[in-house]
């Protein structure tokens, strides 16, 4: 089982709760706005601390409330793409995607950066600084920034939100090329019913 | 009215930039500390720091010369020590004209670090955190790069002020030529003096180009950091 979530935090009036047993592939949470989406993948990368519950993935145990475990989001090796990207403004896209690939350790790092630039097509960016970049292409250099840094899963935040349709589609190739070719589990969070059904495994309702 | 300077002139404008430059220098990274612990922290006392440091801006100079005068006296908390332990004093001497600068430079500097600094997008750092960097490596890769334009602006704009400090480093280190007559001071000596006007005229115009020089270029390190994607 790749991901085992189980999530309760109170942030103002609302609630936040989820639980999530996801096998291989694409588990997709879905839901309205506001349902907490993007607060589970903030508790699941650690930049967010739960109140109660426990954050699982694969045989590792990242959080859990009743044992005290709360590795740090360094430590956590998550590759989460931001639904607004949040490249480093102040370096190239080069700087951008190599940043978490030399901080991994040579044994954690699975794709080359070549094999990355080839994946998402990014080629003809890597001089370029992120504030020059279209929607579509910022997204694709967020997803090779976070499969450089050696993730065990990824954590997408409504990868083709805010895209016009040819971008869209763009982005999604590149999600389904990342499920296909590199057997990664990932955590995806949409409010949109055909995104959801196009790219999910399995769907998990907030 | 002769342009060009004598040498003492010369000595004026030397021990300005000296003073004004060593200030700023040791005011640095003292700056930085209290605008990051301002724009960062949350702990009981922070409103009466905020307040602390801004007291030179408030304050007559007068008031602050007289209490660092009070400080660095021979039996004052911080003079007492400085002469135990090295034998130094900073009466009279331009290390005391560098520290009046400093102080009176610091609230500027702070203020200016502190915008800086909250500007910068915490959720970038939190990127940063996600993908293997520290808390210290997210700070010295990203925050501080990131607040960097908005430090060197205020370290300009806190030279600036140093170079016409008068109030705070007059009553505190007096007007000793060559030790603690800088510009202003130099100016307002010049003043006293029957026929000194071109002297007054000469030192003026220095005062105008150092200036302007300061805030071209602070200016000019914020446009050029621009065009790098700030």
């Amino acid at each position: 089982m790749a991901f085992d979530l189980s999530l309760v935090k109170r942030r103002g009036e609302t609630l936040v709760a989820a639980h999530v047993e996801g096998g291989e592939g694409v588990t997709v949470l879905f839901g309205p706005s506001g349902a907490g989406k993007t607060s589970v993948l903030d508790m699941v990368a650690g930049l967010l601390r739960p109140d109660e519950g426990h954050v699982r993935v694969g045989s590792e145990t990242l959080f859990d409330s009743a044992t005290g475990i709360d590795l740090p989001p360094e430590r956590r090796r998550a590759g989460y793409v931001f639904q607004d990207g949040r490249l480093f403004p102040h370096m190239s896209v080069a700087a951008n995607l190599r940043y978490g690939e030399r901080r991994a350790p040579v044994e954690a790092r699975w794709i080359e950066f070549g094999a990355v630039v080839e994946l998402l097509g990014i080629g003809h960016l890597l001089a370029r600084r992120p504030r020059t970049l279209s929607g579509g292409e910022a997204r694709r250099v967020a997803i090779g920034r976070a499969l450089l840094s050696g993730p065990r899963f990824l954590l997408l935040d409504e990868p083709t939100s805010f895209l016009d349709r040819a971008r869209r589609e763009e982005v999604a190739r590149a999600v389904e090329d990342v499920r296909d070719r590199l057997k990664l589990p990932i955590l995806l969070v949409t409010h949109d019913q055909d995104e959801a059904s196009r790219l999910g495994n399995r769907i998990v309702k907030m | 009215m002769p342009l060009t300077l004598s040498a003492d002139e010369w000595e004026v404008v030397r021990l300005s930039l000296l003073v004004g430059g060593v200030a700023i220098a040791a005011t640095l990274p003292i700056a930085f500390g209290l605008a990051y612990l301002l724009a960062r922290g949350r702990f009981p006392g922070r409103v009466l720091l905020d307040g602390i440091v801004h007291l030179p801006l408030v304050l007559p100079p007068v008031v602050t010369g007289w209490l660092l005068l009070i400080a660095f006296a021979p039996a004052g908390v911080l003079g007492g020590p400085l002469e135990r332990w090295f034998g130094a004093s900073v009466l009279f001497r331009w290390t005391g004209a560098a520290i009046a600068a400093g102080v009176m430079a610091l609230p500027l500097m702070v203020r200016a670090m502190r915008l800086s600094i909250e500007a910068v997008d915490r959720r970038v750092e939190g990127a940063a955190r996600t993908l293997g960097a520290g808390r210290l490596d997210a700070f010295l890769t990203v925050t501080l790069p990131l607040s960097l334009p908005g430090v060197l602006a205020g370290a300009v704009l806190g030279f600036a002020r140093a170079l016409g400090e008068f109030g705070a480093t007059i009553t505190f280190v007096s007007n000793v030529p060559g030790e603690t007559r800088t510009l202003p001071i130099a100016i307002y000596s010049a003043l006293q003096i029957p026929g000194g006007d071109a002297q007054v005229w000469r030192l003026a115009a220095i005062s105008v180009a150092l200036s302007l020089a300061a805030l071209v270029a602070s200016e000019a390190l914020t446009r050029r950091r621009g065009g790098h994607g700030l």
